[in-house]
């Protein structure tokens, strides 16, 4: 295999890691408002608390992956985008600073978790729309973007968007079932059933509605032979969304929350169909924007040694703080 | 305005703010380890209650560095894509390991840091606090890889795509000539704003009550680094401003002032007024042949002048000669609040004494005053070019559209002056609360001022709720 293909599968990775993880983290964020304040919420919130700057660090790998294997990319999708990422930018600063703000300010502490729901909401919904905008293509000239401010806005770009922030806050509402007990787990139980069906049809929604958007993702998810291997897609959808149920019924605590990613998986899997070998779909190749040789070598060399030691040691923070997270937070 | 005057306006603004947090994250990580190290060694109390009142800050310094940092690593793409493109497959894999090394260990270790001490223990949480302070260094060094190769590009060669690519090694790179120079300043540089920091905080509280011995013992440790550290400072800017004299003359003419050629040795200038557009310093006040003996170390040395070089490829010395000097007689002020601290040590007074206990709290924010007028001259002083003599920064930037720029700096100055400004508002409560006052030996009840939720009554002092 070549070496920007492997790079290629390792920002993807990031991606994923990315989606799934701050996905829940930013799933409680919307679901913020529907949890009752005091003992619910601080639970919600010590239960990420530990490790959202961990997951939100993969959304830096994946960017900065993307400048450094994929620069041209980068130099194309940033602008293309360009309102969508100062949203999300913005989105994320609330989010972060509300973990620390809402225990230093009790006072205002609504105002800060007002800021959390918001922020989430905007990235949540800016990355979602990002995705649309990507897919629907982007118009290049000359290696550079050539659309624009607001080329990105389109019904199908919208659909995205809220099927990805339905589908994030399932992860949280899943999450929350794992991480938490009582009353918070019955709630997150309860709103996990709706949220469940509402992702299985925005999953449905986007499937059919890509496919129209241009010949090729259509050629490629409906012509024989490759018919064969891309609908094994939606039948494994429809097998999780079935686990997914029968487990939220049997009161199983992490299946839901498996299922749910597994569901994402999927959803990836399925993007990965339609867009390979594309990073700027139907415009620019992943070779055409790879960085040359030397750069995505040297980076490798780094890369194979040091993510397999991020995953240890992420995983061992996760495993600290395994088990349900209390209201007596983790800070104060 | 021109879409590059604000993609610029937006970069700096955003820049600035962001590192504002670091330049106090990467000395409260060190102290932070200093202080649990101590704690460890000696079993004094005092020093696990210091650690617990700066761990505090420390998350919320930490948190404001991590999401406005985010913001800068999404920036290049937006605001200066075509920098992005061109210079990507050189100063990106350098980013991409300040990730893989420094970014995923700070966060990796961050909650067990914070929250974690109750679940590993004591041995296990120290490693955890050494971790971050380490990831903070890591991270440091690379970003300050990546800038000084911007300053003083080597090692790279052009392609057909006229992308900046390696040469061949990437050691040339990486250890770029203005690199170390760059580095050590800057490292410095997060420690001395700390300690005037921590030095502040502490003098205030004795200003309240001198005999708290949370207040005294850190008093003690943030004047003696500050007494070090500064006297270190000044030799390595005074060794950085020769290092950049060789690779960026134009910029040491801007930050002396400087627009005629003095080839007899040029003066020192102290004050001053810089016109670009005459290219004459107005109501100079200056020592003949100083400025020499400084830079050249020989009062008769040659000096070139700004009007060597074409109008177009000059630096805005308006800026960079006052925020050089705002940085400079920051230094010579941290000097002096050193010595004095030195002296009163000496006599025995130095909690005893409320004029440098004012000093102190005067100082507190200098650290970061210079450090930002610092990268301002550093950064002003770079242009006209993103990478120094070699791309223009007129032509590095994104095409987009002004109103487009216009809104979202708007929106950056509105959000960062709100958050960050509660952010700062909740840093000084937390401040201007004393560090529990009588806590000789390891507390057996743990201290609740500050926290809300009451914890079980046997743990170990560090690990209460209250961290
Ligand atoms: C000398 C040090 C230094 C400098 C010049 C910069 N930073 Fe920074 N940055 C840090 C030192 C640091 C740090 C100490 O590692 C931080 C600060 C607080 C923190 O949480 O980590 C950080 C955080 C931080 C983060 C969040 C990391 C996370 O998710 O944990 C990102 C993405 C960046 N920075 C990116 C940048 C970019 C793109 C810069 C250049 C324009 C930049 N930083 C300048
Ligand atoms: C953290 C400390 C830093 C501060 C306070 C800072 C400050 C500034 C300022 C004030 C400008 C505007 C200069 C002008 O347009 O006249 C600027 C521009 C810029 N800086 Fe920095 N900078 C910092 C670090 C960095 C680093 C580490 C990098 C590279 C990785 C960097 C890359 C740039 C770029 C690309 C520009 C825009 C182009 C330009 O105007 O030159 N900066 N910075
Ligand atoms: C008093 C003596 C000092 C001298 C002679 C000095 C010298 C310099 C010079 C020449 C530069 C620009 C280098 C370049 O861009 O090529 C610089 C940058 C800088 N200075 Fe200073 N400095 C002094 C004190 C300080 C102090 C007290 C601080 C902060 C506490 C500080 C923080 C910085 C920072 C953060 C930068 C930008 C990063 C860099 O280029 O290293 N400096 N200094």
């Amino acid at each position: 295999m070549d070496i920007t293909v492997i790079w290629a599968l390792i920002i993807a990775f990031a991606v994923f890691a990315y989606v799934v993880m701050d996905g829940f983290d930013l799933g409680i964020g919307l679901l913020f408002p529907r949890l009752a304040v005091g003992e619910s919420r601080d639970q919600a919130m010590n239960s990420i608390a530990p490790v959202w700057d961990g997951n939100e660090t993969w959304l830096v790998m994946g960017g900065g992956g993307l400048f450094a294997a994929f620069p041209l990319a980068y130099a194309i999708i940033l602008p293309a985008t360009y309102p969508l990422m100062i949203a999300m930018l913005l989105g994320l600063v609330f989010r972060g600073v509300a973990f620390e703000f809402r225990w230093r300010d009790p006072d205002h502490r609504p105002l800060w978790d007002t800021a959390f729901t918001l922020g989430s909401l905007t990235a949540a919904l800016a990355q979602g729309i990002t995705l649309g905008a990507l897919l629907q293509g982007v118009k290049v000239a000359n290696d550079a973007y050539a659309g624009g401010w607001l080329d990105w806005l389109s019904p199908f770009s919208l659909l995205t968007g809220v099927a990805l922030t339905i589908g994030y806050a399932l992860l949280g509402a899943t999450w929350l079932i794992w991480k938490t007990e009582g009353e918070t787990q019955h709630q997150a139980r309860r709103l996990a059933v709706g949220l469940g069906v509402a992702t299985l049809a925005a999953l449905a929604a986007v499937s059919a509605a890509t496919p129209l958007l241009h010949y090729d993702y259509w050629r490629r998810w409906f012509t024989p032979p490759s018919v064969f291997l891309t609908a094994q897609v939606p039948l494994l959808v429809l097998i999780c969304g079935g686990v997914f149920f029968w487990s939220l019924r049997r009161g199983a605590e992490r299946l839901p929350f498996l299922m749910t990613l597994a569901l994402f998986g999927l959803g990836f899997i399925g993007l990965g169909i339609s867009i390979f070998p594309y990073v700027v779909p139907r415009s620019v190749t992943i070779w055409d924007a790879a960085s040359p040789p030397s750069s995505q070598i040297f980076m490798l060399a780094g890369a194979v040694i040091i993510i397999p030691l991020i995953l240890a040691y992420t995983g061992w923070a996760y495993w600290v703080f395994r088990g349900k997270a209390g209201v007596d937070g983790h800070h104060e | 305005m021109d879409a590059v005057i604000l993609a610029r306006a937006q970069f700096a603004f955003t820049v600035s703010f962001h590192f504002i947090f670091p330049s106090f994250s990467i000395g409260l990580a060190s102290y932070l380890f200093v202080l649990e190290a101590l704690w460890l060694k000696t079993g004094r109390g005092v020093y696990a209650n210091l650690y617990r009142y700066w761990l505090k800050i420390f998350a919320v310094v930490f948190g404001m560095g991590v999401v406005s940092g985010l913001v800068m690593s999404y920036e290049f793409g937006t605001n200066w894509s075509v920098f992005s493109a061109k210079a990507g497959p050189v100063v990106g894999p350098l980013m991409a390991y300040e990730v893989l090394t420094a970014f995923f260990l700070e966060a990796g270790f961050l909650g067990v840091m914070l929250f974690g001490i109750r679940k590993v223990g004591k041995e296990l949480h120290f490693l955890a606090t050494c971790m971050v302070a380490l990831g903070t260094l890591i991270s440091a060094t690379w970003i300050i890889s990546v800038n000084s190769w911007m300053q003083t590009p080597a090692g790279f060669a052009i392609n057909a795509k006229g992308q900046f690519v390696p040469a061949g090694s990437w050691l040339p790179i990486i250890f770029n000539p203005s690199f170390p120079f760059r580095l050590v300043h800057t490292v410095i540089a997060s420690y001395l704003t700390t300690s005037l920091a921590v030095g502040g905080v502490a003098a205030y509280h004795l200003l309240r009550d001198r005999t708290n011995l949370g207040a005294r013992t850190m008093f003690s440790m943030a004047m003696w680094m500050a007494a070090i550290v500064a006297p270190i400072q000044i030799l390595a800017g005074d060794a950085h401003g020769l290092n950049t004299l060789e690779h960026q003359p134009a910029k040491v003419l801007a930050m002396e002032g400087d627009f005629e050629p003095s080839p007899t040795g040029a003066p020192l200038v102290l004050f001053g007024l810089p016109d670009d557009g005459a290219a004459r310093l107005r109501y100079a006040v200056e020592i003949p042949h100083a400025g020499s003996l400084i830079l050249k170390h020989d009062p008769n040395a040659p000096l070139p002048g700004l009007k060597d070089f074409p109008k177009d490829r000059r630096p805005p010395s308006a800026i960079v000669f006052w925020s050089f000097r705002i940085m400079v007689g920051l230094g010579v002020a941290m000097l002096g609040l050193g010595v004095f601290s030195l002296v009163a040590r000496a006599r025995g007074r130095l909690y005893d004494a409320p004029w440098l206990h004012r000093a102190a709290v005067a100082m507190g924010p200098a650290g970061f005053v210079a450090v930002i007028a610092g990268w301002v001259t550093t950064e002003v002083g770079r242009q006209p070019y993103t990478v120094y003599g070699q791309l223009l920064t007129a032509q590095s930037h994104s095409p987009l559209a002004a109103p487009a720029l216009a809104a979202s700096l708007l929106a950056f100055a509105v959000v960062y002056f709100l958050v960050f400004g509660a952010g700062v508002l909740y840093l000084l409560r937390l401040m201007s609360r004393p560090p529990a006052p009588h806590e000789a030996e390891p507390a057996h009840t743990p201290d609740r001022a500050a926290g809300i939720t009451p914890a079980p009554a046997v743990d170990p002092p560090l690990a209460s709720p209250a961290a």
